[in-house]
């Protein structure tokens, strides 16, 4: 399968994947069967033009969406027909989200919105601000862990929203287009951020338009009408 | 983690905030007056009759006491039957009639005559003087008093009736005010006064001998009100004996109007306080469907984003409810104020009687409310497809 490295086993294993949408009378095909796999510790950056199906495969991944047909496996579960008591479950051991808008909740402070899963998951009282704060910091931001979302930069938010997506450690990292509001120079340390963070062992998948973004990934999958059109492994899945 | 984020959603639109408590608050105002007055005057009237220790009243056939100038005859030998019965305690007879009292300047006042003895009565608490023990002397309440232009210890002349052919007082005593009294069956401002039976019988002449317009009857401890009236009713059959649960029966049928009103009332402030509460609610998570499409997206909980808006719904009714409670208890007082002067009531029925379990009743049902209110929303809002809620905000 495109993308596997023998050594490694598959993290993500997607299978004839398509997702159609009804708008009004017309039912659009946004993916047609999509095949691929990622491994463990591999950073993946899925690019195309717009509509290509890039963000409806991304939440198929996430668990937030249903295919229409075929399968997603991570971590060796189907979770493409899981209830949705099971697939928040999975959300919030699983998989870790990024949002281009950050999605921050702008009533908690910055340590606050990270300790929110942390609560969820049912980790208690100091562990879980220590947690939180150990994020912070692995993210740069332990300074800033009595702000609101509301004064912090993008680009503080997005680590804010990094750190809340490592909270629970997840073993699958998803960002749809990560560097989308951010300046090129803060998204120059958004780059650095994910580099360090696949290189600590996080497999990696982001949506993106950015160029940097794509080059610093360690293979790309293009996209392009629903399909996969061409899959290339820059560097191997061991290499920082 | 929950309660920061409702707190902290809460605290967001304080201005909304405050004016949603501030109508939850008058609805919840509203609401407890009305369960007071539904059940205020019942437990105000039990309360009124039970206050003297009479378990049984009995009246002229087909009649309530004082219901019509009906009277008893051969009430002396009714009275003995009765004191001699084991399970009673006592008796007091109560004679009704009028008295008019001539004035100096030529005019009268009347006021309503209660013929009792003394030593028995349950009609009135003295509050100075002594009681008419004397077959010359009376007791008058202080609206009597004040219209005879006298005081407490004066002589005083009256009658029991004016005779318009003779255009003459009947029935002319020369009597000694010995005390100024409370009457508690009558209302504040209705003149009356207090006399010896015999007195008020001898006044109202041979129309009036032996005759009693009701007794009470107060049993002594142990015994069965309902055994005991239905023993009496076989001996006695021709007048009516009403005991303190019926007598409250007919009460609340004659008020029942008064209870429909409160009930009505009560459901409409109560639905409005649920529709203002929901339709915050449902602002509130219409203004936060991405918010809560991001929650779950990142593995919060259906039933936690529920909870969370929930409480947000109850917090906004624990804080109105006992602002409501306060506006309440200020508008029952203001207004049984103005309903005490509806005439010929007893001074002391109160139509908004406080009692705790009504309190407790609105505040349940509101917190009920609350619950409900934010249920339906914030369900809604949490079942929404999370991928699709997200890219309409993103395009949004």
């Amino acid at each position: 399968m495109n993308g596997i490295m023998a050594s490694q086993p598959a993290v993500v294993a997607v299978h004839d994947l398509a997702r159609d949408y009804r708008m009004g009378d017309e039912t659009v095909a946004a993916l047609k069967g999509v095949t691929f796999s990622v491994a463990q510790a591999d950073y993946a950056a899925i690019v195309g033009p717009s509509g290509c199906g890039k963000s409806s495969l991304l939440n198929l991944l996430g668990v937030i969406d249903r295919p229409t047909r075929g399968t997603v496996s991570i971590a060796g579960e189907r979770v493409d027909q899981l209830g949705d008591a099971r697939a928040t479950e999975f959300r919030l051991r699983r998989i870790g989200f990024v949002f281009q808008r950050f999605y921050l909740m702008p009533a908690l402070s910055a340590r606050e919105n990270v300790e929110l899963p942390l609560s969820e998951a049912g980790m208690k009282g100091e562990e879980r601000r220590a947690r939180a704060m150990a994020l912070l910091e692995y993210v740069g931001l332990s300074r800033r862990e009595r702000h609101r979302p509301s004064q912090l930069s993008g680009g503080e938010q997005q680590r804010v929203a990094i750190a809340r997506a490592l909270a629970n450690a997840p073993m699958l990292l998803l960002a749809d287009e990560p560097t989308g509001e951010l300046d090129a120079r803060t998204g120059a340390e958004m780059i650095a951020l994910f580099e360090r963070l696949n290189a600590d062992g996080t497999t990696i998948i982001v949506v993106t338009h950015d160029e940097e973004l794509a080059r610093a990934a360690k293979r790309t999958i293009h996209m392009r009408d629903g399909v996969i059109v061409g899959d290339d492994r820059v560097r191997p899945i061991r290499e920082g | 983690m929950l309660l920061t984020l409702a707190a902290a959603s809460l605290f967001r639109h304080r201005a909304r905030t405050l004016l949603a408590v501030l109508g939850v608050a008058v609805s919840a105002a509203m609401l407890l007056d009305m369960v007071m007055l539904a059940s205020g005057m019942r437990e105000s009237f039990r309360s009124l009759l039970l206050s003297q220790g009479f378990q049984l009243r009995i009246a002229p056939k087909g009649t309530l006491p004082f219901d019509t100038e009906a009277t008893i005859a051969n009430a002396d030998s009714l009275v003995m039957l009765l004191r001699a019965r084991p399970e009673i305690e006592a008796v007091s007879p109560v004679l009704g009639g009028q008295l008019h009292v001539p004035l100096d300047d030529g005019s009268a006042v009347t006021g309503a005559a209660l013929g009792v003895e003394p030593a028995v009565q349950g009609d009135y608490e003295l509050v100075t003087g002594q009681h008419p023990a004397q077959p010359g002397e009376i007791v008058v309440n202080q609206a009597f008093l004040t219209a005879m232009r006298r005081r407490v210890g004066d002589t005083v002349s009256v009658a029991a009736g004016y005779d318009p052919q003779l255009r003459s007082l009947m029935g002319r005593r020369t009597v000694r005010i010995t005390g100024l009294v409370r009457f508690i069956y009558l209302a504040l401002d209705q003149r009356a006064a207090a006399l010896p039976i015999a007195t008020l019988r001898e006044m109202n002449g041979a129309s009036a001998a032996g005759r009693i317009s009701l007794a009470m009857v107060r049993l002594r401890a142990g015994s069965d009100a309902d055994r005991e009236i239905a023993t009496l009713q076989s001996l006695l059959p021709l007048v009516t004996l009403i005991s303190t649960a019926e007598a409250i029966r007919q009460v609340d049928e004659r008020l029942s109007y008064f209870r429909q009103l409160a009930v009505i009332l009560g459901a409409v402030s109560l639905v409005v306080g649920f529709l203002l509460v929901t339709t915050l609610v449902t602002v509130s998570v219409n203004e936060r469907v991405g918010e809560i499409a991001v929650m779950r997206a990142i593995g919060v909980r259906r039933w936690r984003i529920v909870a969370q808006i929930v409480m947000e719904a109850g917090a906004i009714m624990c804080v109105a409810a006992p602002l409501g409670l306060a506006l309440g208890l200020v508008t029952a007082r203001y207004l049984n104020s103005i309903l005490a002067r509806f005439p010929g009531l007893p001074e002391r029925v109160d139509f908004f009687l406080f009692q705790p379990s009504a309190a407790w009743t609105a505040l349940g049902l509101l917190a009920l409310c609350g619950v409900l209110s934010g249920i339906y929303p914030s369900w809604r809002s949490a079942s929404l497809p999370i991928a699709t809620t997200l890219r309409q905000e993103a395009v949004g």
